[in-house]
């Protein structure tokens, strides 16, 4: 019996103590984790891989020396899985950084493991703002945008042109209801008014009840403080009971360009939502885009995925400096103390929080006469700048914030 | 206009009637099931899933054939119908000498296969239908503005639901159908071959899930697990009309879908729920279900 | 269930306690040498699976009762072992009995709904019931709904033994299994069980007998339902996580899969049968999806060829009894 026990001993001593993989071994393995086949398969999925090795590509990662592996692996949306695969790749497969990960739940769940075994965290889907809140941690960068970019931008901006009376349906769980506090904050402040607000199921299939009561509510504006299929959904749903000819307007705080794709102009025409990244905006993005399209069946890149690349680019620059992808809070650290450049996001940084700091965009999608391809869905309303478009750090009770 | 605990009249009406067209999808599929049940004896888990299919079926035929709403109706019903006759012959057909569970686990089986085919062809985030154009637009009631599908919806699985009661309940073929179920042996030795009755049941019941996956293309989204949502809610249905009889499933499904209406407006958050809390209550009061026969 | 689920083999008294026996110290010796080998946390999601599946099995194979919502309560024990051991720092031994115990209440109530009605009735109630209670947790808010109850310590047993050491955690672990495996044998192997069984095989006859069933299968379920829960509290521990995975509709149709595969109705069954879809989902990882359809098809194949199970199967070539 004694034997068994110390052999057991042994072999956990064994599984445990090759965890410390050092960049000597000559191979930085990047490991993309989303949703590969579910909601967010188009938005993220195999289009974030393809973005990661574009990015390893353009580094030049060969030439300078480095090797890099990139692996990929699909989560389900399921922060079970999501935590399964990545402790089994930080133990055994000597994983160095984690990328993208959408759905905020596996996200924080996969946050707290890095922050345990001092690896890296590169968020570009995951939304929740107390990622850079009160759940930061000194290996994580929040790439792409949040929960609060998102309400700040749509929410100012609308108010701002005369929209000043709101109805929020919200999805009755935790992200929802973040999301609709963050909106009513901004929208007090500019001096709008909250009318009322009615929680849905999540999910929810039907929300014509919902809408009905939003329609007699009489706000001019109906946020809806949902995502994935219960935006669109109710965006549908919208338009079939006449909710914007009767003169109310939508504004979704959370949709992505494969949603308004799916959507189509017709139904979605004339909404307005914030987003940190569109392909259209300038020729180093429609660069990027054609190239991209090619390599991922004609999708054409969402926010997300251009945040992987610009997310990568960073990572590999403050690897090579360090040359050592050992310690990721050190690794972070570097990259918070260099200054961001990359041909998708341009110039930016890093706070001290995490938080990754870059203009945001108001966006309103076209009508369908204005539209010249089937990629060709928004135009630019508004540049939120970047001092404006984040959390101020003081907000966000980040422990890394000193003072 | 007066006011009912504090919602104005006009916007309950429009929830009453938004709480009986979500009930047309419920009596259907409640429907069906209560078909299955009273001839195969078998819990068809499956009924999601090919509710499910019906709607994919629908929108096939609107992309690569080019056949409009109209012609899905009718054609997916007997398309998805065939299936189901093809799963029947195939698979359950083995299982009547067996506890009737294992009819159970076999169409929970073949429901986790089927949406797990559909999710990994098309992705989970939903496929656009349209509205039949000469259904688009909607009337102005006063109370509210009702989109014309909706009122379709209403209309037509009322049709569909009396239509199926009439024939089982009040014609030669519903009475052997009736018999059958309750004497097997003596029906085939009329010379009435129960075996393919069994079938052709099953394949009808089927075909009015998938009916109703073609109704709930244009309002819902069509995506792989539309039906597995439902499908609970529709057991707790079951449960609670009790599956002795058609106009019992019919009446509950109508009933639950406008009770579930009303929650929306008052207590939204139990809006989910509130079919399981009468499910519940159901089961301490009369344990059969309402229209059910104590077994 | 009708006899087709358990095949009754009538082996000599003797021999089947002594094929038990060496097929349980197979079993331990087994799990003592298996870290060696394989990835530990792989080892203690199993684990919790196999008692899970276990607990499960004394309800379907034993009683003849489907439960399709055992989600509910293995679901549930999670979130409270989590909450107790994050919200008040309880130590983790009585983080998980919070959780266990909130199982067995949850278990008595939905039980005594169940039970009305038998089944196919007593299947959709059981996973009528567990929706309404999935859908509890997905709004209320000591749930975290989607985010789930996160970084929850693992802490110290009895205050002093550091189970952030996965030799310490996997003994806790194994320790919790073997207990709960035990005690659903000698559950099966009393004078209780062999009503169970009776009731299983004919109901009437039973009750013709005197037997009070109604009280007999309520607590069957509420056992079943603890056991769960302890399953349930000790995942929550291990993964240092409580979601809405645990207490969703498809868990309650794994664990049926698991003691489906492995063989309703015997000793080992569940166990093997977790530890193969456990080991499935692990290595098919990458399939993502597919893993549902491969599912799918376990239950029908198992369904309609090999109705017995592995352990059944294996125990009727045999002639012993497992």
């Amino acid at each position: 019996m004694k034997r068994l026990v110390s052999l057991a001993i042994l072999s956990a001593a064994l599984a445990c103590g090759t965890a410390h993989a050092q960049m000597t071994d000559g191979v930085i393995k990047i490991g993309v984790m989303n949703d590969m086949s579910g909601t967010y398969a188009d938005l993220a999925g195999p289009g974030s891989v393809v973005a990661a090795q574009m990015a390893v590509e353009d580094f030049g990662a060969a030439a300078k020396g480095l090797k890099v592996e990139i692996v990929g692996a699909d989560h389900q949306n399921k922060p079970d899985v999501g935590s399964n695969v990545v402790r089994q790749w930080i133990d055994v497969d000597k994983v160095d950084v984690i990328v993208d990960v959408p759905t905020s739940s596996v996200a924080l769940a996969v946050n707290e493991i890095v922050r345990q075994k001092n690896k890296v965290f590169l968020i570009s889907g995951a939304a929740a703002s107390n990622l850079t809140g009160d759940k930061c941690a000194p290996t994580t960068v929040h790439w792409t945008y949040d929960t609060w970019a998102l309400a700040n931008g749509t929410g100012n901006a609308i108010v701002k042109t005369g929209g000043k009376n709101w109805f929020f349906l919200t999805a009755d769980y935790a992200f929802g209801h973040a999301l609709e506090r963050d909106t009513a904050a901004v929208v007090e402040k500019n001096g709008g008014k909250v009318l009322g607000r009615v929680r849905h199921p999540f999910p929810a299939t039907d929300f014509s009840s919902f809408l009905l009561q939003a329609q007699s509510s009489k706000a001019q504006i109906i946020g809806l403080a949902n995502a994935g299929a219960d935006t669109t959904t109710a965006i549908k749903q919208a338009a079939e009971f006449g909710i914007v000819r009767g003169g109310q307007n939508l504004a979704a705080l959370l949709i992505f360009l494969t949603d308004i794709k799916a959507l189509g102009l017709e139904t979605a025409q004339g909404l307005v939502f914030t987003e940190a990244w569109y392909w259209d905006m300038n020729d180093a993005n429609r660069d990027f885009a054609k190239k991209f399209s090619e390599r991922s069946k004609g999708l054409y890149p969402s926010m997300v995925q251009a945040g992987v690349y610009s997310a990568v680019t960073h990572y590999l620059k403050a690897v090579h400096e360090l040359k050592s992808d050992a310690d990721g809070g050190a690794v972070v650290a570097k990259m918070k103390s260099m200054p961001t450049d990359d041909k998708l996001f341009g110039k930016g940084t890093i706070r001290e929080d995490g938080r990754k700091i870059h203009p945001m965009y108001l966006f309103e999608v076209k009508k369908p006469s204005e539209s010249k391809g089937p990629w060709d869905l928004y135009k630019v309303r508004a540049t939120i700048p970047a001092e404006e478009a984040f959390r101020p750090m003081k907000d966000g009770g980040c422990s890394l914030v000193k003072g | 206009m007066f006011e009912i605990f504090g919602i104005p009249s006009q916007a309950l009406f429009g929830q009453l009637l938004i709480g009986l067209i979500n009930g047309s999808f419920y009596a259907l599929l409640s429907l069906g099931l209560a078909v299955i049940f009273g001839m195969l004896n078998i819990i068809n888990f499956a009924h999601g899933a090919q509710y499910m299919m019906g709607a994919f079926a629908a929108f096939f035929l609107l992309n690569y054939a080019g056949l409009n709403y109209w012609f899905a109706l009718v054609l997916v019903p007997f398309m998805v119908g065939a299936f189901g006759v093809v799963i029947e012959r195939l698979f359950l057909q083995r299982l009547y000498k067996l506890d009737h569970l294992y009819g159970l686990l076999l169409t929970f089986g073949l429901a986790l296969i089927i949406e797990g085919v559909f999710r990994n062809n098309f992705g989970s985030s939903g496929l656009p239908y349209r509205v039949p154009p000469t259904l688009q637009g909607g009337q102005n009631l006063g109370f509210m503005f009702l989109p014309n599908y909706r009122a379709w919806v209403i209309v037509a699985s009322l049709l569909v639901c009396i239509s199926t009661w009439y024939v089982i309940e009040r014609t030669r073929l519903g009475a052997n159908l009736r018999a059958a179920t309750e004497n097997p042996t003596l029906v085939r030795a009329f010379g009435i071959n129960v075996p393919r009755m069994i079938t052709l049941t099953y394949g009808f019941g089927v075909a009015l899930a998938a009916f109703a996956g073609v109704m709930a293309a244009p309002i819902y989204n069509v995506s792989p697990q539309m039906g597995s949502h439902l499908i609970i809610v529709v057991f707790a249905v079951v449960v609670i009309g009790g599956m002795g009889s058609i106009l019992g499933a019919i009446v509950t499904g109508f009933g639950l879908g406008v009770i579930e209406g009303l929650t929306k407006v008052f207590f939204p958050e139990a809006s989910n729920t509130v079919i399981f809390i009468i499910m519940a209550i159901v089961l301490l009061i009369r344990p059969a279900g309402l229209f059910g026969r104590r077994a | 269930m009708t006899t087709a689920a358990t095949p009754v083999t009538a082996p000599a008294a003797q021999t089947s306690s002594r094929s038990v026996v060496a097929a349980f110290v197979v079993m331990v010796v087994l799990l003592l040498i298996a870290p060696v080998f394989i990835y530990p946390l792989f080892l203690m999601k199993a684990l919790c699976f196999a008692l899970f599946a276990c607990a499960f099995n004394l309800l379907l194979g034993y009683v003849g009762l489907l439960s399709f919502g055992h989600a509910l309560y293995f679901g549930w024990a999670s979130y409270v072992s989590a909450y107790a051991a994050k919200a008040w720092g309880f130590n983790p031994e009585f983080a998980i009995l919070a959780g266990a115990l909130t199982a067995t209440v949850l278990g008595l109530i939905a039980g005594s709904l169940a039970i009305r009605r038998q089944g196919i009735y007593f299947a959709m109630i059981t996973l009528a019931l567990a929706q309404m209670m999935y859908f509890f947790a997905v709004q209320a808010p000591f749930t975290g709904g989607e985010d789930g109850i996160q970084a929850v310590p693992r802490g110290y047993l009895f205050g002093f033994i550091n189970l952030n050491d996965p030799v310490n955690m996997y003994g806790l672990v194994l320790a919790i299994f073997l207990a709960g495996f035990l005690m659903i044998y000698r559950i099966i192997h009393s004078p209780f069980g062999e009503v169970l069984k009776a009731i299983r095989e004919n109901e009437t006859r039973a009750i013709s007998l005197g037997y009070k069933t109604e009280r007999y299968k309520l607590v069957a379920f509420v056992l079943s339902a603890g056991f769960a829960g302890l399953a349930g509290g000790t995942k929550a521990i291990v993964f240092q996580l409580a979601s809405l995975t645990d207490v969703d509709w498809p868990m309650s149709g794994e664990v049926v899969l698991m003691a489906l595969v492995g063989g309703l109705g015997t000793v080992f069954g569940p166990v093997v049968g977790a530890v193969v879809v456990v080991a499935m989902q692990n290595y098919l990882a990458q399939a993502g999806q597919w893993v549902l359809v491969i599912q799918g098809v376990i239950f029908v194949a198992c369904v309609l060829l090999f109705r017995r199970g592995i352990v059944g199967e294996l125990a009727n070539r045999l002639r012993i009894k497992l």
